[in-house]
């Protein structure tokens, strides 16, 4: 089996997709000749031609919109939005439109589209190249949003995606996009959409993560293993639909939750999933739940890895919410 | 511009077009640009114009009297709306603003599904999901109706595109009022169109009215037409109350596109002779005096005026399709007022093709009650 990073794994999806179904079209900025600023789509152009994978005007609103109206004809439109920070100008097509037309026409117009986008801090990229925002688009009614961690599930779960019937929101950790490194078959495969992977068992605490924060998070369980503390870490993957069943199982064993992730800690997607577990697990928890998140701060540059909720901030809530 | 007079004149913008129009006043269609309707053809668009109408007028009282929540009309718009919508070809699709109904229901969306959706009842196509006018229609090429402005436009491009690279012709027709010139969609939609010679039909009900706001509050130029040049591709002005010129040029505009050479903007000049909605009362920004003008220029007097003269309409006739409107819709609107609302379960379904766990829990809470004071 090849070596690739999540880039590759990433492409060879798209790529796979595209051969298989003439109705998969890429479009988004510079992902044509150049392939993409993160090089995800390079050599599509050269094999699929400029009329399947567009080079579009700068105006995510535009892109989305198109897209949409694309998904309406019947085509499946794999959308690049450059940086997750740029997708605002998008998020009324995305929010009233995309996530809104199967309801809205009862069903006379699925609209189904993958929205692909970089995530996530930790690159010197400031406010603007940092925002890690998937809680906006889980609390949207009609989304499905996933968060590969490593290159075997993006590939898989990208292909899962573009197989759906619905809108999906599909977020690349641009942090882990070359320093993940993995296996991933050369055939077809999908991660099926709604399951979630224990990737570290563990009998103390359950560590809740995904995309990047995922190793930050088996950094700290290992370093709390020497401790005497065995954390159970589970890789979401999806994000909403969120595999609940493994989650209650996990922290009904544990009875010990700590949840991770860079976007701000308010309204984020901790506070959600503790309200799920404190529901379905309450007589089960031994200590209150942990959220180890970003701040509610804009992204900083200089102190990012302040702001990041890294190995060092998850080790210690992790201990104590382990021991108290 | 003389507010200007430090721009020389080589920058200043050049008059606006011509505002193209077919039916004069003598009742005369001026051959340059006459569609050569047949006479059956006119007198469809006619009845059609006629029932538009009718359905408004009656729909209002029906609102009035309580009976439904809500309703925007298309008074004083039906040549610029069912001229247009019929000068597309059948294969063709309609992306709607939300005073288009006239259009559908000459596709063939039939009375009784718009009743139906006007009740939001269980035979509602959309399930009493959205506001009345709020209708959808696949089966004559007729996307769904969204509130906010401008949506529309980028999808309509995108649907025809779409086509495009599946090596289909298939233009849209894409109906917005003068607001939604304002909004982002107008902007991205046109140049997107303009970039990848999509064919696309931007059709601008210039109405004089974004509700309460006149057209001068939209836009610095003195004519949306112009808009089109800064996209690359014609724009024409057309009066939007002769349904002869409105199919003339839609007409070219579809061929155009057909030919390979992308979209055409439209700028349909009308007038909204009511309120924006029911909800609205244009007495508060406008007087009853700037009616008048517009009133002489009613589409359907002229278009009646036409066909008297030819001798191809009478009182007698108009007064029959009067009464079988009528007759129809009080049968339309007694089926859907006696339909039941759709059932509960339905609010959780087509949120996504099969409901996850969550909604199949939230699905369960609801039925288990309590339920709301209030009927449905």
């Amino acid at each position: 089996m090849p070596q690739m990073n999540m880039v590759q794994a990433v492409n060879e999806a798209l790529r796979s997709a595209m051969r298989r179904d003439k109705r998969v079209v890429v479009m988004g900025e510079d992902v044509g000749k150049v392939g993409g600023v993160f090089r995800v789509t390079a050599g599509l152009s050269e094999e699929f031609g400029e009329a399947r994978v567009v080079d579009t005007p700068l105006s995510e609103n535009g892109i989305v919109g198109c897209a949409v109206g694309m998904a309406l004809y019947g085509m499946v439109p794999v959308v690049e939005i450059q940086f997750a920070d740029f997708i605002w100008p998008a998020y009324d097509q995305i929010v009233n439109e995309l996530a809104k037309f199967r309801y809205r026409s009862g069903g006379e117009y699925p609209a189904k589209l993958v929205i692909r986008t970089p995530v996530g801090g930790g690159i010197k990229g400031g406010h603007y190249h940092s925002q890690h925002p998937e809680s906006a688009f889980i609390h949207v009614a009609g989304l499905k949003v996933v968060c590969p961690s490593n290159p075997y599930d993006a590939k898989g779960l990208l292909l899962a995606s573009i197989q759906d019937p619905d809108p999906i929101l599909f977020f690349e950790p641009k942090r882990v996009y070359r320093a993940a490194k993995g296996e991933v078959p050369e055939n077809d495969y999908v991660v099926p959409l709604g399951v979630a992977k224990v990737v570290r068992p563990g009998r103390h605490v359950t560590v809740l993560a995904y995309g990047a924060m995922l190793y930050e998070a088996l950094d700290a369980a290992a370093k709390a293993s020497e401790k005497g503390v065995e954390a159970e870490v589970i890789d979401l993957r999806t994000l909403w639909p969120v595999d609940i069943a493994t989650i209650v199982t996990s922290v009904k064993q544990t009875g010990r939750l700590v949840v991770v992730h860079e976007a701000p800690r308010t309204c984020g997607f901790g506070a959600e999933l503790v309200s799920l577990v404190t529901e379905r697990c309450f007589y089960h928890l031994e200590a209150p739940p942990v959220r180890v998140t970003g701040f509610d701060t804009p992204f900083p540059y200089t102190l990012e890895m302040e702001y990041m909720p890294l190995s060092h901030r998850i080790l210690p809530a992790l201990l104590d919410c382990a021991k108290s | 511009m003389d507010m200007m007079p430090d721009i020389p004149a080589t920058f200043r913008p050049e008059q606006p077009a011509k505002v193209i129009r077919v039916l004069s006043d003598d009742g005369t269609l001026d051959p340059r640009h006459d569609p050569r309707l047949t006479e059956p053809e006119v007198l469809e668009i006619y009845r059609w114009m006629v029932t538009t109408r009718q359905l408004d007028e009656r729909l209002v009282a029906l609102q009035r009297q309580g009976r439904i929540g809500f309703h925007v009309g298309s008074l004083g718009e039906e040549a610029a709306i069912i001229g247009s919508a019929f000068a597309m070809r059948k294969t063709d699709w309609l992306f709607p603003c939300y005073r288009e109904f006239g259009a559908a229901l000459m596709r063939g969306l039939g009375l009784q599904k718009f009743m139906d959706n006007m009740f939001g009842n269980a035979n509602d196509t959309v399930l009493g999901r959205q506001m009345p006018n709020h209708i959808t229609s696949r089966a004559t090429g007729f996307t769904s109706v969204s509130s906010p402005v401008g949506t529309q436009i980028t999808q309509a491009v995108g649907f025809s595109w779409g086509a495009k690279i599946d090596g289909k012709d298939i233009a849209s027709l894409v109906y917005f009022g003068d607001g939604a010139t304002s909004s982002s969609d107008f902007h991205s939609g046109m140049n997107f169109a303009g970039v990848f010679k999509v064919p696309v039909v931007f059709l601008c009900r210039n109405n004089g009215w974004a509700i309460s706001v006149p057209v001068e509050r939209q836009t610095a130029t003195r004519t949306f037409a112009e808009k089109a040049a800064a996209y690359g591709f014609p724009g024409v002005r057309v009066d939007g109350n002769d349904v002869f010129a409105m199919v003339s040029v839609v007409r070219e505009a579809v061929r155009r596109g057909e030919q390979g050479l992308g979209p055409t903007l439209v700028e349909a000049i009308t007038y909204r002779m009511g309120g924006h909605s029911t909800n609205d009362d244009p007495n508060r920004y406008r007087a009853t005096d700037d009616l008048k003008p517009w009133a002489e220029r009613d589409p359907l007097e002229r278009l009646r005026q036409y066909l008297e003269r030819r001798r191809l309409w009478d009182d007698a006739r108009e007064q029959a399709l009067i009464a079988e409107v009528d007759r129809n819709f009080r049968a339309a609107v007694a089926v859907a007022e006696k339909t039941p609302p759709p059932p509960l379960e339905s609010m959780f379904e087509d949120v996504y093709e099969k409901p996850p766990w969550h909604l199949e829990e939230q699905r369960a809470e609801m039925l288990r009650g309590p339920r709301p004071p209030s009927a449905h």
